[in-house]
């Protein structure tokens, strides 16, 4: 059950990172799902619509300026 | 700094920047832009196109500072933390095209989102129909981004990329304070390459400075608040997330109040000022207006304040929206006070066919 789902969602438009985390965490329950983005707007939005949805947030600011956002229940 | 910053990401910063737009559009009128038309993206966009003679319009011909200082601002707050990033790539070709479709709705209803607020913060009863419209149109793309549609990923670029919208802007305020009269007409007189009209609303404007520091300001809120007036509707109807809904309703009611404050409040469907009261095609423009936003991921403001950090995709469809204007002039097909242009209506329509097939054909390629 330790697997992490990863969503890549680097370089897409206002809404598609937010759409593609509402849908990885709707697949899932709970665990682990890894999301990649590269933009700061992207970085809010998907972690308040995870937040809200009763997932705990963890941000890792990345290298290359984009950031890897850790949710997990 | 950093407190700022994170005030103005929290649910708070669209609400403030939404205030510091509603007060300031109204003054700006005030101080000399035309009537509701204190801030308007699209309509500003066209006088900047009618300056460079891209059209000839001659009562809409200006070099609005307001747009400048919206990239600019934009810029300085990106760079201030760490957000400018140079990219492109997501089909710039399918953007260019959306900003001009997005103009030529927008120009039949005269006026982008932005403005249809602050026509409705105004008392003009005509903004009903075109936010009725941007509505249904938000609500069709959301149809396509539902079933998938996608203009697929941006690449980081290479810097200089990031510099060239926020370069040509600094030109086109070089050009606005030089405004260079080289060519003569067929009396002798000196006209263009810069035009500036002499009479209507491209005549009329606040001071070049003050337009110019407003626009730097509500560039720089809203680069770090997100402000969206398309992500508003959409997200609300998408995600359930009021965040920006809140900003637009912040700027509604501050519009409202300053209005009511300085006299400018006229209720009212008839003579209202830049505006015709022809209900289908102010909602029909804005079907069209709504839609090229939404499959482009977000409202004229929104794309100059990614400009400002670098988005060249966004840059591209800001020139999209110069040459619309252009065309949309040239071909009788924006509106005037009068209603509709000539072929407004065909424009709308043929543009909604396009925009359709760009909802049902775009997909990520690794979705």
């Amino acid at each position: 059950m330790s697997e992490i789902r990863t969503v890549d969602a680097r370089g897409l438009s206002c809404p598609q990172p937010a759409m593609l985390t509402r849908k990885a965490l709707q697949q899932s329950d709970k665990g682990t799902v890894e999301v990649l983005v590269d933009s700061g707007t992207a970085c809010e939005n998907v972690s308040r619509l995870a937040g809200k949805a009763g997932w705990a947030v963890m941000v890792e600011e990345q290298p290359d300026r984009g950031c890897r956002i850790v949710l997990k229940k | 700094m950093s407190s700022i910053s994170r005030f103005l990401t929290s649910r708070w910063g669209p609400i403030i920047t939404g205030i510091v737009v509603g007060i300031l559009a109204p003054v700006l009128v005030k101080l000399g832009n035309p009537g509701n038309m204190g801030v308007c993206v699209v309509c500003f966009s066209r006088d900047i196109a009618g300056a460079l003679g891209l059209h000839r319009a001659g009562v809409v011909q200006y070099i609005r500072p307001e747009i400048i200082g919206f990239v600019l601002g934009a810029l300085i707050a990106a760079f201030l933390f760490r957000e400018f990033k140079p990219r492109t790539g997501s089909a710039p070709l399918v953007r260019f095209l959306l900003g001009m479709f997005a103009t030529f709705g927008a120009l039949v209803f005269l006026g982008c989102p932005w403005r249809a607020y602050l026509r409705l913060a105004g008392g003009d009863g005509n903004a009903i129909f075109g936010i009725l419209g941007l509505t249904a149109g938000i609500g069709l793309g959301i149809v396509f981004l539902r079933s998938g549609y996608s203009l697929g990923r941006s690449r980081p670029a290479p810097r200089a990329v990031g510099w060239v919208m926020p370069a040509l802007m600094v030109l086109l305020l070089v050009l606005l304070i030089a405004a260079p009269q080289f060519g003569r007409d067929a009396g002798g007189n000196p006209t263009g390459p810069i035009f500036f009209s002499t009479t209507g609303p491209g005549s009329q404007h606040a001071p070049l400075f003050i337009s110019l520091v407003a626009g730097l300001f509500i560039g720089f809120l809203a680069q770090r608040s997100r402000f969206c007036t398309v992500g508003a509707v959409r997200d609300a109807i998408l995600l359930r997330d009021f965040r920006l809904l809140s900003g637009v309703i912040a700027l509604l009611v501050a519009a409202f109040v300053t209005n009511m404050i300085l006299g400018q409040f006229q209720p009212g469907f008839e003579k209202q000022p830049i505006a015709h009261a022809n209900s289908l095609w102010n909602f029909g423009g804005m079907v069209l207006a709504g839609l090229a936003f939404t499959l482009a991921g977000g409202c004229p403001g929104r794309q100059l304040f990614l400009a400002g950090e670098g988005d060249a995709d966004s840059g591209l469809f800001i020139m999209g929206m110069f040459v619309g204007a252009g065309f949309a002039h040239i071909y009788n097909m924006a509106s005037s006070a009068a209603g509709p242009g000539v072929f407004g209506p065909a424009i709308v329509i043929a543009g909604l066919i396009i925009c359709v097939l760009f909802g049902l054909t775009m997909r990520d390629a690794k979705a």
